[in-house]
């Protein structure tokens, strides 16, 4: 009898509670308490444990402060690492709530794979690391060249139209992992690495002799990586677009993850301030949350530059720059809708 | 005339001489019997001695066992680099498992062993009580690490390292066995629709590789399930898993059932048994002897192919240690994590095909002429 | 229950009479299980409809027709990535097919060769093939996989500092290179006189096998086939003045250009997967071998028959019958862990129409369906060749 109830609860525990995939979103994750978060196994400086299990990263960090916003606890996120291949399965079988896996937005993607894209967090593009050593200085005298590609994401297809394109000949050795490549590469198997831009930057400074390597001038694609939710649960997708918003509206206004708490006590003279702050306004209502959804996503894991920073800005073994992620005010081009 | 005379026939025993018997002897007729015989042994002391040195100098001698990041290593020697497995090894044990309930899992990981006792030694005292209590295992086990019932929960996303590989593999085995004995039986029933599908699942099973499976298990099984329900991921690897093996068991099982002759079964009949009497008292007991070591070889088979669940995202070992290798400060080091997870299998592996061979070696005294 | 009374219940209860008789029990029993498994495959099917339609995706093969949009790197027929998915799928199948046959070769040859081995006298031979079936047999065949793969990338050299074997072949981490051939029309009638021979040493060995078991007269079977097969041809060959021209690859920019290539996942996969499958296959043949009784040898001994021809004709047509039931699980085991190549970047089934092709259209039941059926359709055609075989060289019992 009791190693019955044992096998019952277990089973309750194993199986989950039942999830309805495409109604109130949000209704279930305030009853599982914890929102199910659609990651990548790892991806050094987006989403990547570390030696004590923790998962951390840019991606990540979304991920949390969505769940600070809806739930009021970072913490409350299960990571549900995805590889290239069931990222979307994983999101449409209702196994994941949102997903951040830094993810190219497409139409296809949007229309076919049933997805709604959440607003860009990272404007990338498809660029190639090569050895200094090969002399080559454009992209389009690759002609021969053993190129290592990452399978089961657009940088594949962008290589392929661009290669047509130019009418270059070369040898493609896909592999699965960012690791994967680097070891091949680093191992003379490919003269050449293609990936988006943040992941060659990442990839270079892992290498032995970083200046022995060079990044070709050419970016051969546009890759806006944002997060997702599954179609048809327009109030959920509300919620992880303004919290992303949110959190570079932050920057914009310069709320910052130390300054947050004190700013949110009492209304100021910015109003733009007060209604991300909800101090006035009564924006969190209008998606189903209360009005300290931001403080508490900010004071999470702070704003847009904080997150950039703290895991692939200049002072991270990754170094980017950023580049066409700087503010709009900066010469980038991060222009978020404005809460109001 | 020193030498002591002996009566006829009384002279002691003296030893070979030394062309039959002693080393030198043992060198001659097995190393160097013929001329292509010495040229065979030349030739692999030749191989031994240029790889082995290598070798045990990259392992041991000039290996680092301490160091902050690869640099460190790679500056300290020009070996190995443990210290990376070092760093790591908590991770490669028990996967990201919560810090304060790990003792669920050393606990579990001992109730294995005991659990383990009466079935693999038949000289245990009360084992049948200890056979009820390894039947009763999989499920205790499964309470403590998932928790629940007074206990923490813990959500199987974190189940990872050889902690996973051993769920993965236990499980597999302990629910592979009956089955595949049912799938066994279905396949030699008389009864046609059971029979045809019984062939049918272990035919599709046996076609198709196990990787492809695990696929469908992480890409496609969600569609099959009732609207709004949710598989755990970990528990659909297990039933893939479970199902993939249980397809080679009842294949194994049943060449143990072919053996049987059927006077026994018509013997049964004659007694009035039962057909599940007869299977469960006469037939399988002894099919089932027959088949240990194919059963085991399955067993053996089943805990090496956990290593694919890295394919669709599960951090086995090897997962770990690609995990591992994305951090930047050790980034190319996979062959010591290769290595690592190598030995890791083959000590336990190897442990399991020798007890094979024990089993093996007690069975055939039985059935000797 | 007493008889009377369980008589008197199955008067009362004509369903209890029916499952109490044996025949018509197996039959309800058979009824429900079928309405049970129809049941489950039902649910799962409906379950599938009403889960697609709430997301709006069908199900469909037209995407099969659209262009793949991705590239291919080692392709045995024509293939860009403008061509369909089909096309790309055809490419996968192939290329499973070509490591599936060289693993297969090789890893008999080595299997035989550790068997023996094994058997071997020579105590350092013995042990030595005794560590490494022990080696091989206790790791997973992924890592064999890995390692292989890692080896040829780390040890070999780079293209510009290839070892050169021979005049035109060259080895390095990008594969091995060698000189295509380029046949000129002559060699059309070598070509003839090679299948001439083929055909010509299958008949022999049946005529050269009739005259033995009728006479007991030997020929010299093997060297008269090679003859035929290899030596004719070869012959003809330079008396034509050896029509092939051969195209040497050369280094140009990054990599050796021309001639054909072994690329290095090929070459992983490939030795990794016979080095596995060679050592179970090298225990299988140590069994056949041992459980041909030691009496069979001193019998052809005492008939006067020599050390070579008593195994040729007498111990190996008996350890074959063993041997070959469990070489056939063997040989369907290395197949399928062929589907292993998406772990290193082979392009197989796996990786093509159940990897990138799924992937970039996201129709995951349509690729994982079709690869499915490819695998049955592979091992029913393996088991059916090795049953066929299996049944030539059966005992025929008198």
């Amino acid at each position: 009898m009791k190693f019955r109830n044992t096998a019952a609860a277990a089973a309750a525990l194993i199986f989950g509670a039942t999830t309805a995939a495409h109604a109130a979103t949000l209704d279930d994750v305030k009853r599982k308490g914890e929102v199910a978060c659609v990651v990548s196994t790892s991806l050094a400086g987006f989403a990547a444990p570390d030696a004590s299990g923790r998962y951390t990263g840019f991606d990540v960090d979304f991920c949390r402060a969505v769940a600070a916003a809806v739930l009021g606890d970072p913490n409350k996120v299960k990571f549900v690492p995805a590889t290239t291949k069931n990222r979307f399965t994983v999101l449409n079988s209702g196994e994941g709530d949102i997903l951040f896996r830094n993810t190219t937005e497409t139409m296809s993607r949007d229309a076919d794979l049933k997805l709604s894209f959440l607003p860009v967090n990272y404007y990338d593009g498809q660029g190639f690391l090569i050895r200094k050593s090969a002399g080559i200085k454009s992209a389009t005298e690759l002609g021969g060249a053993s190129v290592c590609i990452q399978t089961g994401t657009t940088t594949e297809l962008n290589l392929a139209d661009f290669m047509r394109t130019n009418g270059i000949k070369y040898d493609p050795v896909p592999v699965e992992t960012n690791e994967e490549a680097l070891t091949n590469y680093e191992g003379g198997r490919c003269d050449v690495y293609t990936t988006d831009a943040s992941g060659i930057a990442a990839t270079r400074t892992g290498l032995d002799n970083p200046s022995a390597h060079v990044i070709l001038p050419e970016i051969i694609s546009k890759e806006p990586l944002a997060g997702a939710v599954r179609h048809g649960d327009d109030q959920w997708a509300d919620i992880g677009k303004w919290v992303v918003n949110a959190l570079i509206n932050a920057e914009e206004l310069g709320i910052t993850q130390r300054n947050v708490k004190s700013k949110a006590r009492k209304s100021g003279d910015n109003p733009k301030v007060n209604r991300l702050l909800g101090t006035e306004g009564g924006m969190g209502a209008m998606v189903g949350l209360d009005d300290k959804w931001a403080v508490r996503a900010i004071s999470a894991v702070g704003n847009y530059g904080e997150i950039f920073e703290r895991h692939i800005g200049k002072k991270t073994p990754l170094g980017l720059e950023r580049g066409l992620n700087a503010l709009w005010k900066d010469g980038g081009i991060l222009y978020a809708a404005p809460i109001r | 005339m020193s030498a002591p005379q002996y009566a006829p026939g009384k002279h002691p025993d003296l030893p070979a001489p030394s062309t039959l018997a002693g080393p030198l002897a043992w060198v001659r007729a097995n190393l160097l019997s013929s001329p292509s015989n010495i040229t065979l042994t030349l030739l692999s002391l030749w191989f031994l001695w240029s790889v082995i040195p290598g070798a045990l100098n990259w392992f041991f001698f000039d290996a680092v066992y301490s160091g902050e990041n690869r640099a460190a290593c790679r500056a300290a020697g020009e070996g190995a680099c443990w210290a990376f497995i070092g760093e790591y090894l908590k991770l490669f044990t028990y996967g990201f498992y919560p810090e304060e309930s790990r003792w669920r899992v050393n606990l579990a990981f001992v109730l294995m062993w005991l659990a383990l006792v009466p079935i693999l030694f038949d000289r245990v005292p009360h084992r049948k009580y200890g056979l009820y209590y390894a039947a009763a295992f999989p499920f205790i086990a499964g309470w403590l690490l998932v928790g629940g019932l007074g206990l923490a929960p813990v959500t199987t996303d974190k189940f990872g390292g050889i902690m996973l590989t051993l769920v993965v593999g236990v499980t597999g085995i302990a629910f592979s066995l009956p089955i595949g004995i049912l799938l066994a039986l279905g396949r030699s029933s008389k009864l046609t629709i059971i029979r045809v599908f019984c062939v049918g699942f272990i035919e599709f099973i046996r076609g198709v590789p196990l990787i492809t499976l695990l696929f469908v298990a992480s890409t496609m099984l969600s569609y099959f399930l009732p609207p709004g329900t949710n598989f755990d991921l970990l528990l659909r690897v297990l039933i893939m898993v479970t199902l993939f093996a249980s397809g080679y068991m009842a294949e194994v099982i049943r060449g143990g059932l072919q053996a049987i002759p059927s006077g026994q079964t018509e013997a049964a009949d004659a007694l009035g048994l039962k057909y599940w009497q007869a299977m469960r008292l006469i037939v399988l007991p002894q099919a089932l002897k027959i088949s240990i070591p194919g059963i085991v070889n399955t067993f053996i088979g089943l805990y090496k192919d956990t290593t694919l669940v890295i394919i669709i995202g599960l951090y086995d070992p090897l997962g770990i240690g690609r995990a591992a290798l994305a951090n930047t400060s050790w980034i190319g080091l996979s062959t010591e994590v290769y290595i690592f997870v190598a030995i890791f299998f083959f000590v336990s592996c190897f442990a399991m095909s020798r007890y094979s061979l024990y089993l093996e070696d007690k069975l055939e005294t039985g059935h000797k002429r | 229950m007493s008889e009377a009374a369980h008589a008197a219940m199955a008067r009362r209860n004509p369903l209890a009479r029916l499952w109490n008789d044996k025949e018509s029990r197996q039959v309800i029993i058979q009824i429900i299980s079928f309405v049970l498994i129809f049941a489950f495959f039902f649910m799962m099917v409906r379950n599938a409809v009403i889960n697609l339609e709430a997301i709006g995706k069908d199900i469909s093969l037209k995407f099969l027709w659209q262009p793949s949009s991705y590239d291919i790197n080692q392709s045995l027929i024509e293939y860009s990535s403008r061509s369909s998915h089909f096309r790309a799928m055809i490419v996968g199948i192939l290329n499973t097919l070509l490591v599936a046959v060289f693993g297969i070769a090789l890893a008999t040859i080595l299997g035989f060769l550790l068997g023996i081995s094994r058997l071997s006298k020579n105590w350092i031979i013995n042990k030595m093939a005794y560590v490494y079936i022990e080696y091989v047999r206790n790791v997973p065949v992924l890592l064999h996989i890995l390692l292989v793969h890692g080896m040829i990338i780390n040890l070999l050299p780079l293209p510009r500092a290839s070892l050169t074997i021979g005049d035109g072949a060259f080895l390095n981490n990008r594969g091995f290179f060698v000189p295509k051939p380029d046949f000129e029309p002559l060699f059309l009638a070598v070509a003839a006189l090679f299948l001439g021979g083929v055909a010509f040493a299958f008949w022999f060995r049946k005529y050269a096998r009739m005259v033995q078991d009728q006479s007991g007269k030997h020929y010299p079977v093997f060297w008269i086939c090679l003859a035929a097969v290899a030596g004719v041809p070869l012959l003809a060959y330079f008396v034509l003045g050896a029509p092939i021209t051969w195209e040497i690859p050369e280094l140009q920019g990054f990599n050796y250009k021309g001639g054909m290539v072994l690329r290095p996942e090929f070459i992983a996969l490939w030795l990794a997967l016979s080095i596995y499958t060679a050592a179970f296959i090298g225990e299988i043949v140590r069994a056949g071998i041992s459980a041909v009784d030691w009496g069979q040898n001193e019998a052809a001994s005492a008939l006067g028959i020599t050390r070579g021809r008593t195994l040729h004709l007498v111990v190996i047509p008996q350890a074959l019958r063993i041997i070959v039931p469990p070489l056939t699980s063997q040989y369907l085991n290395l197949t399928k862990n062929s589907s292993l190549a998406i772990a290193i970047g082979y392009m197989d089934i796996v990786a093509t129409i159940g990897g990138i092709s799924l992937n970039q259209t996201g129709r995951e039941m349509e690729c994982m369906a079709l690869v499915l059926a490819l695998y049955l359709v592979f091992s029913l055609l393996i088991s059916a060749f090795m049953n066929w075989y299996n049944r030539r060289i059966k005992l025929v019992e008198r």
